[in-house]
């Protein structure tokens, strides 16, 4: 494993677009944390966001990893390019004369899938645990490390995100094609969405259906946290509205998206096995 | 024990098309082996089988005795194909750490191997500022990263300017020196009999011959002669069962007559003598790899 992923890290760290990728990454990651916590003075109005109570713990970890995950388009680049410049360069061929087998082909990449996957989630774990020890109104260790399931949640969905593009980028072997098939996608998924519900004419139900979907599934692990904020909340039990949003994380949702996984990369190890290079 | 490759009956179609058909032959170690077939013929497809790129539709080939799985028995094996495929945004020196890595081998070789194709001096230039003669080259080199005990070679020479090919051809022939076995494909049949002890001939995926190259026709070659009386000459060889055919295609070319059993030049030249027919003109040769090869390939035309 150590091999395959050493393998991987050599391919990655000479190309320049995939370092560049990354360290935009990395940096909006940082960048957005920053931000959040600049105090804004326009005359009268002086307005933290952090004042909102988003970096409340345990609230912070579900807010961060939500808008973090906003992120992972760049990333998903540098995997759909990683899987598809293998193609355009006809390196796959040469790796696979040289002695690797299809299997320790997709395994080196999966493994780099999880690798990517887990910094975020280390990185989004050290960002939010900052903010939350400068800004956050409690700061008893139980309440710090209550809600931890947001956490694991946004890994899985890394993984899952990360799986889908590596298996269109081997799918469809072109860069800009298979990140064009993931928007595709993306609008078949809603698309069918709204069928579904107009045909059924019933939201949950089509709800149900749908969180199969990939994608779906995938944005379901971490669900939007805005409802849950306090100046929301507020606002709604003014105008006398329940605002009742399930937003907790499920352990059905999380074995959907290990499902998928599960398809994505067999499905780009079965692909490679029986193409002719 | 020495055999390193094993084909049977491989058969590999494309929808309609049969690209390599029932396929056996073997390599044994130590030998210098060449494929030899017009373009597609099934050369490079038969290499992609073997070096499990492409899938077979049938039959089955085995490395070493099928002592190890393909993708292990491959890390014993050095090969380049068609086209020299590296990754163009690393260093040769770069790219070949890679394969080292693939190949589990240690990166000391590295220089040694640069130095071998002559490479040493732009080992930290990017791949993708390399001229063809210079990828070919640092394929090569990355081939034989492990000590093969088999190069297996696809086209070497193409698309390669007279220098760069006669580079090719050199390095080719050093390695043979070194006692490495050599697989290699071509359709340039000169390229074959230069380098090459044993050959296997490919005609529309089948196979048409496969051996040693001198027992490729067994033939005693032929002679070209000439004389004043051109008549008479043409009379006394095709009355001698010496001969099994003579020919004489254009006015001022030669007679050629090729032979039925060994013979040698002096003995064709005393036996015309007692004829009473001076020679002016008396060459012996061996057919050339090329006229025995299109006289196999037109045989099975018709």
């Amino acid at each position: 494993m150590k091999r395959l992923l050493q393998i991987e890290f050599q391919k990655l760290k000479h190309s320049r677009s995939a370092r560049v990728l990354s360290i935009i990454y990395f940096a909006l990651f940082t960048l957005i944390a920053l931000f959040a916590s600049i105090r804004f003075k326009f005359g009268g109005i002086d307005f933290q966001l952090a004042d909102q109570g988003i970096f409340n713990f345990p609230y912070i970890w579900h807010f961060n990893t939500y808008f973090a995950a906003f992120l992972k388009i760049f990333l998903a680049i540098v995997i759909v390019s990683m899987m598809s410049n293998e193609y355009s360069n006809r390196t796959l061929k040469q790796n696979l004369i040289d002695g690797l087998s299809k299997k320790e082909f997709i395994l080196s990449k999966f493994y780099t899938v999880v690798v990517f996957s887990l910094v975020s989630t280390l990185f989004i774990f050290i960002v939010s645990l900052i903010l939350g020890i400068i800004f956050s109104d409690y700061d008893e260790l139980s309440i710090i490390f209550s809600d931890l399931e947001y956490l694991l949640a946004y890994f899985i969905k890394l993984i899952g995100f990360f799986s889908f593009c590596m298996f269109l980028g081997i799918f469809v072997k072109k860069s800009a094609f298979a990140l064009g098939f993931l928007f595709v996608w993306w609008i078949f998924e809603n698309l069918l969405y709204g069928l579904i519900r107009w045909e059924i004419g019933n939201e949950e139900v089509a709800r149900n259906i749908t969180q199969f979907f990939p994608l779906e599934s995938i944005s379901n692990l971490v669900k939007q946290p805005i409802s849950k904020l306090n100046v929301i909340q507020s606002t709604a039990n003014q105008l006398n509205t329940d605002l009742q949003f399930d937003s907790n994380v499920y352990f059905y949702q999380i074995l959907i998206v290990l499902v998928w996984i599960f398809i994505f990369v067999w499905g780009s190890y079965a692909l490679l096995k029986r193409r002719d290079l | 024990m020495n055999t390193i490759l094993t084909l049977e009956n491989i058969t590999k179609t494309y929808g309609k098309i049969t690209a390599v058909n029932q396929l056996s032959f073997t390599i044994e170690k130590g030998h210098v082996y060449g494929i030899l077939g017009p373009n597609g013929s099934g050369k490079s497809t038969t290499l992609g089988i073997v070096l499990n790129v492409v899938n077979a539709t049938s039959g089955s080939f085995k490395w070493f005795n099928g002592e190890e799985n393909t993708h292990q028995a491959l890390k014993k094996v050095g090969a380049i194909i068609e086209r020299p495929n590296f990754y163009p945004y690393m260093t040769a020196y770069q790219n070949l750490a890679l394969v080292c890595k693939i190949k589990n081998v240690s990166t000391s070789a590295i220089d040694d191997k640069l130095k071998l194709v002559g490479l040493l001096d732009r080992k930290n230039t990017k791949f993708s500022a390399f001229s063809l003669g210079m990828k070919q080259r640092l394929a090569i080199a990355s081939a034989l990263l492990n000590d093969p005990q088999i190069l297996i070679l696809d086209e070497p020479t193409n698309g390669l300017d007279p220098q760069g090919i006669h580079q090719i051809r050199e390095i080719i022939k050093t390695i043979a020196k070194m006692g490495t076995t050599i697989l290699l494909a071509s359709h340039l049949l000169d390229e074959v009999e230069k380098v090459c002890d044993h050959v296997v001939i490919l005609r529309k995926g089948q196979k048409l011959y496969a051996g040693p190259v001198h027992e490729l026709t067994a033939n005693h070659g032929y002679v070209e002669l000439n004389a004043q009386n051109t008549q008479q000459l043409m009379e006394v060889l095709k009355a001698n069962n010496l001969f099994e055919r003579v020919i004489k295609q254009d006015e001022d070319e030669f007679i050629t007559a090729f032979l039925s059993e060994p013979a040698k030049a002096e003995e064709i030249n005393e036996l015309l003598i007692e004829k009473g027919i001076i020679l002016s003109h008396l060459v012996k040769r061996k057919e050339s790899l090329e006229q025995q090869f299109l006289q196999l390939t037109s045989q099975k035309n018709t």
